[in-house]
C-alpha cells in the first residue's frame, strides 16, 4: 500500500494552514504582552518594535489581579478535589458492580453534564439570595457558593471519566486483593487507585480546567471579594483606556499553567475525553 | 504488579487519605460485625454511590425543579429576595415566549435562529477541519508530536483567554485581522467593525471554531487509531486509490465516532455563553444574539425570573427532543447498514 506521491505536499500545505489559524492568535499574545502601550493602540505590528515587560509588572496594578489569581485558586481546586473524591466511589461502583439502578445512575449523570448552564444559572442565584435572606447563610457571591455551582458541571464528568479509567484497569487485579484478603473496598484503595492513579489526576486537571475557565456563574455569582480571573480580567477595559498589552499579559499567565498541566497529561486527558466517543 | 500492589499496603492509601472522607475500609470493618454479608454485598455499591447521589439531587435536581417551578411564577424584580410571595403565573411566561407578534416571542425566535445558523455551521467547520487534521496526522513524519500539541493548544487554555486574544484581532483599528485584510491585502477600501453589525456572526463562527475544531481532532485521531489496518491492505489490494480508501474504509468505520462527536460539538456549540460573552462584552450584537446569551440578558436585565426560567426549560425541552431524534435516527441508519 503506497501513498500517493502528492500525500506529503497536501500533509505539509492543510497542516500548514491549520498551524497558522491555531498558532497566529497565540503569537499575537505573546508578543503583545511584551509591547508598550501605545504600540497596541495604532496600527497592528507583526514584529515588536519595542519589546518591555511593563506589561507583566502593571497588571498587577491596574486591576487587583493576585486575589483574582487566588480566588479562581480556590475556587477551583477545592471544586476539583470534592469532585474527584466523591466521583472515585461513584465510578468504581458503576465500573465494577451490576446492581439495580446502575444504568439510570450512569445515564442521568451523563445527561446532566448535557444540560445548558443558564438552566442552572437562575435558580441557584434565587436559592442562594433567598437562603441569605431567610438563614442568613450567604452562599451568594461567596467562594463556597461558586465552588458549589461548579460541581454541576465538574462532578458529572469525574464520574464518568473515571468510570472509563476504572473499566480500562483487569478486573483480575481487584480479585488477587480479594484473595489476599481485602474487601471490595479494600481492592479499590489498594489496586485500583494506584493503577489508576494518572487517569485520577488527569480527571483532577480537567476539572481545574472547566473550574479555572468558567465565565458563567463566576460573572453572576461573584463580587468584587470573590470575583475569579474569568470575569477579572475584563477590568483591564477600562472607560478611557483598554490596556491590550496587560490584557495578554494577563491571559498568557493565566494559561500557562493549564496549558501545561494539560500538555503534560495529554497521553491520559486524551484516553479520557474520547474513551466515551471511541468505545 | 499484583505483588508489588498488595505488598505495600500503604501506597494504595496514599491518594484518598488527604482531605478525603476516612478510608471506608475501616469503617466497613465496624459495620462488619452487624450486618449480614449478602446484604453487605448489595448494599456496597448503593453506599458508594450515595455521596454522588446526594450531591446530584443538591445541585442539579433540585435547581432544576426549582428553576420548572419558577417558570410558573411571575417572579419580577419586586419578588427576587422573597419568592415566596411571587403570584403563580400559571403558563403567562411559556405564553409570552412562544408568542411571535409579542416583542418578546419574536426575539426569542430571532435569537434562537441565530443560534441554529451558528451551531449548524460551527459543528460543520470544526468537523471539517478536525477530519483535515486528523487525515493528514497519520503516519510518521517529523515534528508530528509537536504539531499534534500545539493544534491541541486553543483547547487547553482557559475559554476566556483565547476569546479575549481574538477580540484584540479583531479590534477595527489596531487589530492583526484588519491589518492584514485592509493594510496589506488591500481587499476593502475601508477598515471594517468585526465585533458590531452583521460582520459580527462570522466572528463568532471563526473564534468558536478555532476554539473547538481541536477537540474534534482529537476524538477522530483516537477514532482512527482503532481502525484496523487490515481494512487498508485489503482495500488496497482490490485496488482502491487513497481517495478511495477515504471514502470507502476510513469514513464508514468513523460513523459510530462521528454520531456521538457531532452530538457533544452540537450541545456544546448552542449552549455556548462564553465565546459571546467575552468576545461582545455585555451586550451581544443583534446579529449575534445566541440563545444563552439572550436569556442571560433578558432575566438580568428585567430582573424578570420566570420568563428567563421559562425560556430556559423551553431550551431544555428542545435540546432533548433534538438529541432523541438524533440518537434515534443515527442509530437506526447504523443498523441498517
Amino acid at each position: 500500500m503506497r501513498d500517493p506521491r502528492w500525500l506529503p505536499w497536501a500533509r505539509w500545505i492543510g497542516l500548514g494552514l491549520l498551524g497558522l489559524f491555531t498558532l497566529t492568535p497565540l503569537y499575537v499574545m505573546l508578543t503583545s504582552a511584551i509591547k508598550p502601550l501605545r504600540d497596541v493602540q495604532g496600527d497592528f505590528h507583526w514584529i515588536p518594535t519595542t519589546i518591555t515587560l511593563r506589561p507583566f509588572a502593571d497588571m498587577w496594578r491596574t486591576v487587583p489581579l493576585a486575589r483574582y489569581f487566588a480566588n479562581s485558586l480556590v475556587v477551583a481546586s477545592v471544586a476539583a478535589l470534592i469532585s474527584v473524591i466523591v466521583a472515585i466511589f461513584a465510578a468504581y461502583a458503576i465500573s465494577r458492580f451490576r446492581f439495580p439502578g446502575r444504568r439510570i445512575f450512569s445515564v442521568t449523570v451523563l445527561s446532566t453534564q448535557m444540560f445548558p448552564g443558564i438552566l442552572f444559572l437562575l435558580p441557584l442565584f434565587m436559592i442562594y439570595v433567598n437562603l441569605g435572606t431567610a438563614l442568613g447563610v450567604e452562599l451568594y457571591a461567596s467562594r463556597t457558593g461558586l465552588i458549589i455551582t461548579y460541581l454541576t458541571f465538574s462532578l458529572p464528568f469525574s464520574i464518568w471519566m473515571l468510570a472509563g479509567y476504572f473499566d480500562s484497569i483487569p478486573t483480575a487485579l481487584d480479585e488477587a486483593a480479594q484473595v489476599d484478603g481485602s474487601g471490595p473496598v479494600g481492592a479499590l484503595l489498594r489496586v485500583v487507585l494506584p493503577a489508576a492513579t494518572p487517569g485520577i489526576v488527569a480527571v483532577a486537571i480537567y476539572a481545574f480546567m472547566t473550574a479555572w475557565g468558567e465565565v458563567l456563574f463566576a460573572s453572576v455569582m461573584t463580587d468584587e471579594s470573590s470575583r475569579t480571573l474569568a470575569v477579572g480580567l475584563q477590568g483591564y477595559a477600562t472607560e478611557n483606556d483598554v490596556y491590550w498589552n496587560q490584557i495578554m499579559a494577563a491571559s498568557l499567565v493565566v494559561s500557562v499553567p493549564v496549558v501545561a498541566g494539560f500538555l503534560l497529561l495529554q497521553r491520559y486527558l486524551v484516553q479520557g475525553l474520547t474513551a466515551g466517543a471511541v468505545k | 504488579m499484583v505483588v508489588s500492589a498488595t505488598s505495600r499496603p500503604g501506597a494504595g492509601r496514599g491518594p484518598a487519605s488527604p482531605g478525603g472522607p476516612p478510608p471506608p475500609g475501616g469503617l466497613w470493618r465496624g459495620v462488619a460485625g452487624r450486618v449480614p454479608a449478602r446484604l453487605r454485598r448489595v448494599s456496597l455499591p448503593y453506599l458508594l454511590i450515595l455521596p454522588a447521589v446526594l450531591l446530584e439531587l443538591l445541585v442539579h435536581l433540585v435547581p432544576m425543579l426549582i428553576g420548572i417551578a419558577m417558570s410558573f411564577l411571575k417572579l419580577t424584580q419586586f419578588f427576587l429576595r422573597n419568592w415566596s410571595a411571587a403570584p403563580f403565573a400559571g403558563l403567562d411566561n411559556y405564553r409570552v415566549a412562544v408568542d411571535f407578534d409579542g416583542a418578546v416571542g419574536r426575539a426569542l425566535l430571532h435569537s434562537f435562529l441565530v443560534t441554529v445558523a451558528f451551531t449548524v455551521l460551527t459543528v460543520g467547520l470544526s468537523w471539517l477541519l478536525g477530519i483535515c487534521g486528523a487525515v493528514l496526522m497519520q503516519g510518521a513524519f517529523r515534528g508530528r508530536a509537536v504539531l499534534r500539541a500545539l493544534f491541541l493548544v486553543p483547547y487547553a487554555l482557559p475559554v476566556y483567554a483565547g476569546v479575549i486574544t481574538w477580540s484584540f484581532l479583531l479590534q477595527r483599528d489596531s487589530g492583526l485581522v484588519n491589518h492584514v485584510l485592509v493594510e496589506q491585502l488591500h481587499l476593502f477600501d475601508e477598515r471594517p467593525f468585526w465585533l458590531i453589525g452583521s460582520n459580527s456572526f462570522w466572528s463568532l463562527i471563526v473564534v468558536c471554531v478555532w476554539r473547538s475544531w481541536p477537540f474534534a481532532f482529537l476524538v477522530l485521531m483516537a477514532g482512527l487509531q482503532n481502525i484496523p489496518h487490515d481494512l487498508y491492505e485489503a482495500a488496497a489490494i482490490d485496488g482502491a486509490g487513497w481517495g478511495r480508501r477515504l471514502r470507502a474504509v476510513t469514513l464508514p468505520m468513523l460513523r459510530p465516532v462521528n454520531q456521538v462527536l457531532v452530538l457533544v460539538l452540537f450541545l456544546w456549540t448552542f449552549n455556548d455563553f462564553t465565546t459571546p460573552y467575552v468576545l461582545f462584552g455585555k451586550s451581544a450584537p443583534h446579529e449575534a444574539d445566541l440563545i444563552s446569551i439572550h436569556i442571560y440578558q433578558s432575566s438580568f436585565v428585567t430582573w424578570n425570573f420566570g420568563s428567563g426560567s421559562a425560556m430556559s426549560v423551553l431550551l431544555l425541552l428542545f435540546l432533548l427532543l433534538v438529541t432523541a431524534v438524533y440518537l434515534v435516527a443515527t442509530s437506526r441508519r447504523r443498523s441498517d447498514a
